[in-house]
C-alpha cells in the first residue's frame, strides 16, 4: 500500500528536497502521519501543537479538497494522490512563506 | 463583461480593425468580440511581476480600460522579470513607466492610474469602477483585501500567485463560483521572514501566470471558453506540469457564503496578524549594531564572531566572512556557537538575524548582536564591493 503525497516547492526545505513521498496508510490522516514521520521537520508546518492540521494547510486527495469529503478520516487506495497545496502570496516581488515558522517554533 | 451605454463605443475605427484584424477574423472574438475588448474596463492590482505581462497584452488585446494600483518605484532587481520596465525606467514610478509602454503598444487604451497603496478605505470606490479585478499583489493582506472588495462589490477576482517555480491561478468571486476565502479561510501566521525578497522567484513565472490571468480576463470579458471558475490550476515550471484543483464554494465563507460574517472591508493587516504598532518595539528589544561600528570595532582588533544566518546560494553571491548557518538549521547546530563570546548575526537585510538574535537570546547567549539593515547595509556604509541582491 503506497500513497503519493506531493511536496509543494515551499515545504521542500523540510523533505530533503524531495518533490513527492511515498507514505502508507488508510486514510488521510494516516498517510499524513506517515509523511511527517519520514520527515520529522515538516510536522510543525503542517500540525498545531493541538495535533491538528493546521487550518491554513489545504490538502487534497486527487482533486478534491478533504474538507469537502471526510477531512483527515478520508479514506485513500493505492493509486491516490494527496497534494498539499500552500497559500503563496507572491507576485510583485516577494512571497510570504505559505506555512510561516512562529518564533516560538525556534 | 461591460455592458452597452450611450458613452461606449460601438464602432471600431479603420486603424482599430487593422491592428486587431487577426482577432476579427476568429469566430470565437469578431466584431461584436472585439468592442467588447474595447469597452471593458479591467483593473490591475500592482504593476509588478505578474501585471507587467498580463497588462501588456491586455492592452495589446485591444481592453479600451486599463486601471493599474501601485506606489512603487523600479528598481534593478525588478527588471529581471517585471517586462513592462526597462533599464532607463528605474527610478521612476512604475505606474509612469507601464503607462508609457502601454500608450506605446496601443495608444487606443485609456490608462488610469491609481498612485495609492489598495486599501479598506478606498477599494470598493475603485473597484465599482471597473468589471473585472485582476490581482497581482504581492502580500496577504492585500490577497484577502482583493477577495472581500471583489465578493463585496460583485466583481471577478482573476488571481495569480507564485513562488519560486510554482504558480497559482484562478478565478475567484464570480456570481456562483468560490471565492479566495473558500480555498484559504485563514491566512497563514506571519512569517520568520519579513519579506521573501529572500525566497526569490524565476523571472519567467510571472510571466507565465500573468498571462493565465490575462487569457482568463480576456475569456471573461468575451463570455468566451471555460473561465477557471472553481477551478485552482497549479503550474509547475521546473516540471512544467500543469495540475488542477476541484474549488468549491464554501457555504459556511465568511464572506460570500449563505451567511457572511464579513459584509465590510476590514483591518486586513490585523487579520493577517501583523501588528503595525507593536512590531518596532519588538524589533527595537532586539540590540543591534551599525554596520559602521561593527567594521571600526573589528578594525580595533575586538574579537567578535559573525554568523550569517543566510541560505548557502546567498552566500555565494557575497559574504563578508562570517560562519554560515542558515536560520532554519540554527536550532540543531547551535552548539556550534560559543555563548561567551560577542556574536554579531547578520542576514540579508536584517529580519532573520533579529529572530536569530532574539532565539539565541532565549538559548542564553547574553552578547549577541543584530547587524543592522544586513548585508545589504554593510555594502551601503562599510564595503561598496560586496555586491547586491
Amino acid at each position: 500500500m503506497s500513497i503519493k503525497i506531493l511536496i509543494p516547492t515551499p515545504l521542500r526545505p523540510y523533505t530533503g528536497k524531495q518533490s513527492a513521498a511515498e507514505v502508507t496508510g488508510q486514510t488521510v490522516g494516516e498517510a499524513l502521519s506517515s509523511l511527517v514521520a519520514q520527515h520529522p521537520d515538516l510536522r510543525r508546518h503542517l500540525f498545531g501543537d493541538d495535533g491538528n492540521l493546521r487550518s491554513f494547510v489545504n490538502v487534497y486527495l486527487n482533486d478534491d479538497d478533504v474538507r469537502y469529503l471526510a477531512k483527515e478520516a478520508t479514506p485513500v487506495k493505492d493509486t491516490d494522490t494527496i497534494t498539499i497545496v500552500p497559500s503563496v502570496a507572491g507576485g510583485v516581488s516577494s512571497c510570504a512563506c505559505p506555512i510561516a515558522l512562529e518564533s516560538n517554533d525556534l | 463583461m461591460a455592458s452597452l451605454t450611450e458613452n461606449q463605443p460601438t464602432t471600431l475605427s479603420n486603424d482599430e480593425i487593422l491592428r486587431y484584424s487577426r482577432h476579427l477574423i476568429m469566430p470565437e472574438v469578431g466584431m461584436d468580440g472585439q468592442l467588447k475588448l474595447k469597452q471593458a474596463k479591467v483593473l490591475c492590482i500592482g504593476a509588478g511581476g505578474l501585471g507587467s505581462p498580463l497588462a501588456l497584452y491586455l492592452a495589446a488585446a485591444g481592453v479600451g480600460n486599463l486601471g493599474i494600483v501601485d506606489f512603487d518605484v523600479v528598481d534593478y532587481t525588478n527588471l529581471q522579470r517585471q517586462v513592462i520596465h526597462g533599464t532607463s525606467d528605474v527610478g521612476r514610478k512604475k505606474l509612469d513607466s507601464a503607462a508609457d509602454a502601454l500608450s506605446e503598444i496601443n495608444p487606443n487604451v485609456e490608462v488610469r492610474k491609481f498612485d495609492t497603496r489598495l486599501s479598506s478605505a478606498n477599494a470598493l470606490e475603485l473597484f465599482r469602477e471597473f468589471d473585472i479585478i485582476v490581482d497581482g499583489t504581492d502580500n496577504f493582506p492585500t490577497r484577502y483585501l482583493v477577495n472581500d472588495a471583489c465578493v463585496l462589490t460583485g466583481k471577478p477576482n482573476v488571481y495569480g500567485s507564485i513562488f519560486r517555480f510554482e504558480g497559482q491561478a484562478s478565478v475567484f468571486a464570480t456570481k456562483d463560483g468560490p471565492c479566495y476565502r473558500c480555498l484559504y479561510p485563514e491566512p497563514p501566521p506571519p512569517g520568520l521572514v519579513p519579506s521573501c525578497a529572500e525566497g526569490g522567484v524565476l523571472g519567467i513565472l510571472p510571466g507565465l501566470v500573468g498571462l493565465i490571468q490575462a487569457t482568463e480576463t480576456i475569456k471573461l470579458i468575451l463570455g468566451a471558453g471555460e473561465p477557471l471558475i472553481g477551478r485552482l490550476l497549479l503550474v509547475d515550471a521546473l516540471a512544467m506540469r500543469f495540475r488542477e484543483l476541484k474549488l468549491r464554494k464554501n457555504l459556511d465563507c465568511p464572506v460570500c457564503g449563505t451567511h457572511p460574517t464579513v459584509t465590510a472591508l476590514i483591518d486586513y493587516n490585523q487579520f493577517c496578524g501583523i501588528r503595525g504598532e507593536e512590531a518596532p518595539s519588538a524589533v527595537a528589544r532586539i540590540p543591534e549594531i551599525q554596520p559602521e561600528e561593527l567594521k571600526r570595532r573589528l578594525v580595533a582588533g575586538e574579537d567578535i564572531y559573525i554568523l550569517d544566518v543566510r541560505e548557502p546560494h546567498e552566500y555565494q553571491i557575497c559574504n563578508i566572512g562570517g560562519h554560515l548557518i542558515p536560520l532554519g538549521d540554527l536550532p540543531k547546530r547551535v552548539s556550534e556557537l560559543d555563548s561567551v563570546r560577542e556574536i554579531v548575526v547578520h542576514c540579508k537585510m536584517g529580519g532573520r538575524s533579529t529572530k536569530a538574535v532574539e532565539f539565541l537570546r532565549k538559548s542564553g547567549f547574553s552578547r549577541v548582536h543584530n547587524l543592522a539593515g544586513g548585508i545589504l547595509a554593510w555594502s551601503d556604509k562599510v564595503d561598496p564591493s560586496v555586491p547586491k541582491y
